[in-house]
């Protein structure tokens, strides 16, 4: 068990320094930061000159990574092409991109087991076909279309019905709120449209998880049998069936979970947040881009939550399943 | 209850029954090919979602070359709404909309076509030469495959279409760039059935026979797979117009002149709340778009691959 657990950190480590030198070399040769500088007129060679040695463009690149990856050793993330330091810039950013991501993740798992669940047990009845449609209707719909749809309709005529505004749009709070409870009000305010966004995209796919393996579980001999015993059915349902249709569920959850720590980018672009995906965007996209700190940080921290929740899904796996675990 | 077929009497042995089938011309023999349309045909979701796909098209391919304005043409009406002149309304600087959602389906699944055949042919190759060799090359092409997979695609996929769409802001290119990524999921199911597939006698037969790997590869294994291999590039034509749609909306992925559905979204983005119709054609076209694709993989699912009905 330990020594699995040691195997899997380090083949973890080892791809996180393939990925961080590929990825590093990969946007530090995508472009020029100093573009911008270069096409303004009236800017001397020496300018730009001590602008490239001030980032330290003029160093060879296997220097810089050296340099980037001896920092990071000792726990320091440089400083991005704007001069902010990475480390505590992409601290705020995830406390953003958190509070989007887990209220949205826990609503998830909650509409996506229910409905999977009574799509399961009631298959191929109205609501099994109903519960299909959405999910292939959310999964077949961009998260752009989605956000921009709550976004500019949805909210536009809530707010108009309610004669003031309710749904915040933009941004996660409004700057000079006083009052614990009116900023934690106002948070959910602005909370609410992207959580319902990324919820919608999201519990699609996992009810149909949900549903498979559910369906997978009921046609098994043990719950013929447990039925035939004369258990209650609420009791062959939630004790002997739910228990272990919940066990792949739980390892897509928390992949996916992984993935949407580097940022739900989509959604935080539609409604403005500034979160690790906005992050990603701006260091590859915004001034001075491409900003190969900024964005080898994002990698670093979105890279390992990845790695880390793999590994946290297998284990869990044997922890819930023990034919794994001694397989 | 349907009648029992013609031509078969139940007494009779199993033996007569089958050489009386085959000489019963009443009873025709039904191929594979056969077998699985007519599974598809009664995925009714997967019909009408190949009809939709079809008309789609069609009406894209015509839409672009007969219509009389064209994706570029700036006409004199400004910000209308849907008229007979202009059935989707006009942008704010007088683009026929009809003439640009035509347009811009068009080139979103040319490119998603595109995205499918090359990943789907990286992905049949390498999963191909991983599963029928095994062994180093199974165990270098996987950990590549795995190196993929634990990039996150997102950031890869900002990196290299921000530096192409910048040069050369081409629907070829987005789809080159999509093409080389998206292949993981189809190669290692490609290597997981040709590791099974080896060790049949079928296999064995033709080795013994003397056989070359070409021809075993090409003629015998991979006419076994076809089934994982089709429903997984259809779901990838499906994946490829969602991503091709997230990067031109951020403005990465097809560039102007060129219009995607995406991109139309995106630009007409700001004046949606005053001129809903910008958004809701090009949107309602992408989302019908992925939605016929989906239910045509699922019915090609049904249809060609029963063991893989399980998941999604």
């Amino acid at each position: 068990m330990w020594i699995y657990l040691l195997r899997r950190l380090l083949a973890g480590v080892i791809v996180m320094l393939v990925l961080s030198f590929g990825v590093f070399i990969l946007v530090a040769l995508s472009g020029n930061p100093l573009a911008a500088l270069k096409a303004t007129p009236g800017v001397s060679r020496a300018t730009i000159a001590a602008a490239a040695a001030q980032l330290h463009l003029n160093e060879p690149l296997a220097d810089r990574y050296w340099n980037w990856l001896d920092g990071l050793l000792h726990g320091n993330f440089g400083s991005s092409y704007t001069g902010q330091p990475v480390g505590s810039q992409i601290a705020q950013r995830l406390l953003v991109t958190v509070k989007l991501v887990v209220p949205a993740v826990i609503l998830s798992v909650l509409i996506g087991v229910v409905v999977g669940v009574i799509s399961a047990v009631r298959q191929y009845k109205p609501v099994d076909h109903v519960s299909t449609g959405l999910a292939y209707l959310f999964y077949s719909t961009p998260v752009f279309v989605l956000g921009l749809l709550l976004k500019d309709f949805l909210a536009v005529d809530v707010n108009r019905a309610v004669g003031h505004t309710v749904l915040f749009t933009v941004g996660q709070s409004t700057p000079g709120i006083t009052g614990t409870w009116n900023v934690l009000a106002n948070e959910v305010q602005h909370a609410a449209l992207p959580v319902i966004t990324l919820t919608l995209v999201t519990y699609a796919t996992w009810s149909r998880f949900q549903r498979a393996a559910m369906l997978d579980v009921l046609n098994a001999d043990y719950i013929r049998l447990a039925r035939a015993k004369g258990l209650s059915p609420r009791r062959v349902l939630f004790v002997h069936a739910l228990r272990n249709a919940l066990i792949p569920v739980i390892t897509v959850v928390a992949i996916d979970f992984a993935a949407l720590i580097g940022g739900a980018l989509v959604t935080e672009i539609v409604f403005s947040w500034n979160g690790m995906g906005q992050y990603l965007f701006n260091g590859l996209t915004g001034a001075e881009s491409p900003d190969v700190y900024a964005v080898s940080g994002w990698l670093m921290v979105a890279g390992t939550a990845v790695v880390m929740f793999n590994i946290l899904a297998d284990l869990l796996y044997g922890v819930l399943d023990p034919r794994i675990r001694n397989a | 209850m349907p009648e029992p077929a013609p031509g078969i009497t139940p007494p009779t042995p199993a033996l007569t029954l089958v050489t009386d089938a085959i000489q019963d011309p009443a009873v025709e023999s039904r191929s594979q090919f056969r077998l699985a349309l007519e599974r598809f045909a009664h995925h009714r979701l997967a019909l009408a979602g190949l009809v939709v796909f079809l008309l789609l098209v069609l009406l894209s391919t015509l839409g672009s070359v007969f219509w009389q304005y064209s994706y570029s043409t700036i006409t004199s009406d400004f910000a209308t709404g849907p008229s007979p002149q202009h059935p989707f309304g006009t942008d704010l600087i007088g683009h026929d909309l009809f003439a640009q959602v035509m347009e811009a389906e068009a080139t979103s699944v040319k490119t998603a076509a595109l995205v499918a055949l090359i990943a789907t042919t990286i992905g049949t190759v390498i999963g191909a030469i991983a599963g029928y060799y095994g062994k180093l090359a199974d165990a270098l092409l996987m950990r590549f495959t795995d190196l993929i997979l634990a990039v996150p695609l997102l950031a890869v996929l900002l990196v290299l279409a921000n530096k192409l769409s910048k040069q050369a802001g081409s629907w070829f290119w987005i789809a080159l760039i999509l093409g080389l990524l998206l292949w993981t999921n189809l190669a290692r199911q490609v290597r997981g059935a040709f590791l099974s597939l080896r060790e049949r006698e079928f296999v064995e037969a033709e080795h013994a026979i003397g056989a070359s790997d070409l021809r075993i590869v090409f003629r015998h294994m991979i006419p076994n797979a076809i089934g994982s291999i089709v429903v997984t590039a259809t779901l990838t034509v499906a994946l490829a117009l969602l991503i091709e749609a997230v990067l031109s909306f951020l403005g990465l992925g097809i560039q102007p002149p060129e219009v995607s559905l995406g991109s139309l979204v995106s630009s007409g983005q700001d004046a949606a709340t005053s001129l809903p119709w910008l958004f809701f054609f090009p949107s309602g076209f992408l989302v019908v778009t992925i939605l016929s694709i989906n239910f045509i993989g699922d019915g090609l699912r049904d249809a060609l691959d029963p063991t893989q009905r399980a998941t999604r």
